[in-house]
């Protein structure tokens, strides 16, 4: 099956994503607490313009401003009824500053967690949280997005519902998790264990991988750790924070600087990543030094986790539970009650 | 031991039986968790006491794992869930008794912020701790933390962001309970995953918890010192 996204990285070898949503949108004056979905429709002017600072600074694909737009996130906004409709218009703004660049560049529909803890630990059921995400998955393609994708997601239930709300959607996707605890997604999964998920589901990804968690050091550690267990069957996605944020006279600052993220961009693609971008904090700046840095420097082999220490600095956890570093076991039980 | 024994909870002595609530809060039997308090206070145990040595001690254990990364938020939900099964008999009784209080919280996320997964996570870990917790939910602003901390008195405020743009949202809070000097009366603790300790002595707070399990200690540290202060002042 053909795709535009599996089409341009067949032809370049390696794609670079988009940088931050977030951080990009409140410096042209979102205000905190704000739903950024709600530009789609108020301020199409400045959602043009954040996609197209990525574009203009060399990314082959962009994610559009829908990563709250599902039911369960827009309600707290008292906008449920709004997922469709604002995931359209991300997707439909997008398609055209993809159509007027000159090149080829993909529209990838972001799609954000629920924000809720799913059964049997939480209460949002699996068919509720399919529910969610065939919606938006539905209104990120009426709007023309090239694929959907999935993004910052902890739970494996999550990650499988999704798969299933782009199967009922018929639209290709590609999925990475956050991993910002001890190596781990918050509901400690291992990357090893993202790439055996993965392979499980019946609407697989085109591409998997991880996005935001805790550095860039952090997160290459994760992408080495699913491209060994990967062995080259599906693309790896890379998109880690610029640096760590700071509290610099009243605002927060990410400590990455641009000629930093251009070497992670280089050791992502060493580390076995093919799809490299930024996440919190990566604005175009960055994306201009790390398309240079990807266009000019050969790509190299794997390196060592001591390499990117000295290159982007500490990992927050000693280990991060793959290969020799298994976790310490769980207390074991005196017996069972149940037999 | 093999996986078929059947461990009946009422024939096991207090020591053996105080294990086994260890361990069952562990797995989140949440069942076996009420019985368990049932047993101890047919036994005449103090509310106080099956609180502190069978329910705090057995989430302490859990804490500790949650913090070396050998558990994680689905195992901890389901201990607090258990824990929450045993509360809801004890707290009644609790009251009547006019057992000691470890200690009161006042938790909420900042204004801006609408995620909850973590604030929530605090939240039960601290009942799990044995302490008092008023979760004011989400989006909250600086009124909102005024009027709790007059109305239910507590000793620690907690603070939650997960967003860097609402992070500077706490000096905020701060800086207002500071104006109108009662900034001394609280602890204050923040959180969050953008957060770093660096930036909670920047705006001013107590202490920094990186996760669920560091603000249950820090809590119980500086509980510890305020009782020390209370007696030597």
């Amino acid at each position: 099956m053909t795709n535009p996204f599996t089409e341009l990285l067949a032809e370049k070898g390696a794609l670079l994503a988009d940088g931050a949503t977030g951080t990009n949108l409140f410096n042209m004056g979102l205000m905190s607490g704000d739903a950024p979905e709600f530009w789609n429709t108020d301020e199409p002017k400045k959602i043009i313009a954040l996609y197209k600072g990525a574009v203009d600074a060399g990314s082959d694909l962009f994610l559009t401003n829908s990563f709250g737009a599902n039911a369960s996130r827009l309600k707290l906004h008292d906008a449920a009824k709004r997922a469709h409709e604002l995931s359209r218009v991300a997707a439909e703004i997008g398609r055209e500053v993809a159509d007027t660049a000159g090149r080829k560049v993909i529209v990838a529909g972001s799609v954000g967690p629920t924000g809720e803890i799913m059964e049997p630990v939480g209460s949002l059921s699996h068919a509720l949280a399919v529910e969610m995400f065939h919606e938006t998955a539905d209104g990120l393609k009426a709007g023309g997005a090239d694929i959907g994708w999935l993004e910052t997601i902890s739970a494996p239930e999550e990650y499988r519902a999704a798969a299933e709300g782009f199967a009922l959607a018929g639209l290709d996707w590609v999925g990475t998790m956050s991993f910002d605890t001890a190596g781990r997604t918050m509901m400690g999964l291992t990357s090893e264990g993202m790439v055996e998920m993965v392979h499980d589901l019946d609407n697989a990804p085109l591409a998997f991988g991880a996005n935001c968690g805790t550095g860039a050091s952090d997160l290459l550690r994760t992408i080495l750790g699913m491209a060994a267990k990967e062995e080259g069957r599906l693309p790896i996605v890379a998109k880690g924070n610029a640096g760590i944020p700071k509290y610099v006279d009243g605002h927060i600052h990410y400590d990455g600087t641009p000629e930093l993220m251009a070497d992670y961009a280089v050791m992502a693609r060493n580390c076995g990543a093919s799809v490299i971008g930024g996440c919190c904090g990566t604005m175009p700046s960055h994306l201009e030094k790390m398309r240079e840095a990807l266009d000019t420097r050969a790509k190299g082999s794997a390196p060592e986790l001591d390499e990117i220490v000295a290159a982007l600095g500490p990992f927050s956890s000693a280990g991060d539970g793959t290969g020799d570093d298994q976790a310490p076991e769980r207390r074991s039980r005196r017996g069972r009650r149940r037999g | 031991m093999s996986d078929e024994d059947e461990i009946i909870l009422s024939e096991l002595d207090d020591e053996e039986l105080v294990q086994q609530m260890f361990d069952d809060l562990y797995d989140g039997l949440k069942e076996e968790i009420e019985e368990g308090v049932n047993i101890l206070l047919e036994r005449k145990w103090e509310p106080y006491d099956i609180l502190t040595k069978a329910l705090v001690g057995g989430m302490t254990i859990v804490g500790a794992d949650f913090r070396d990364g050998i558990l994680f938020v689905p195992e901890v939900l389901l201990a607090a869930n258990a824990m929450k099964g045993g509360m809801a008999i004890l707290k009644p009784l609790l009251a009547e008794t006019g057992a000691p209080r470890v200690g009161k919280m006042v938790i909420g996320t900042v204004k801006g912020d609408i995620h909850d997964i973590g604030k929530n996570l605090v939240g039960m870990m601290m009942e799990g701790a044995g302490f008092e917790v008023v979760d004011l939910g989400i989006n909250n602003p600086v009124e909102n933390y005024l009027e709790a901390m007059e109305t239910e008195g507590p000793d620690i405020l907690g603070m939650s962001a997960l967003l860097t743009t609402t992070m500077p949202y706490m000096k905020v809070v701060i800086d207002t309970m500071v104006e109108q000097g009662i900034r001394d009366d609280y602890i204050v603790l923040v959180g969050g995953a953008p957060l770093n300790e660096e930036f909670g002595k920047a705006i001013g707070a107590d202490a920094y918890c990186r996760d669920a399990a560091v603000a249950v200690e820090t809590a119980k540290e500086w509980m510890a010192r305020k009782h020390n202060s209370v007696k030597s002042a």
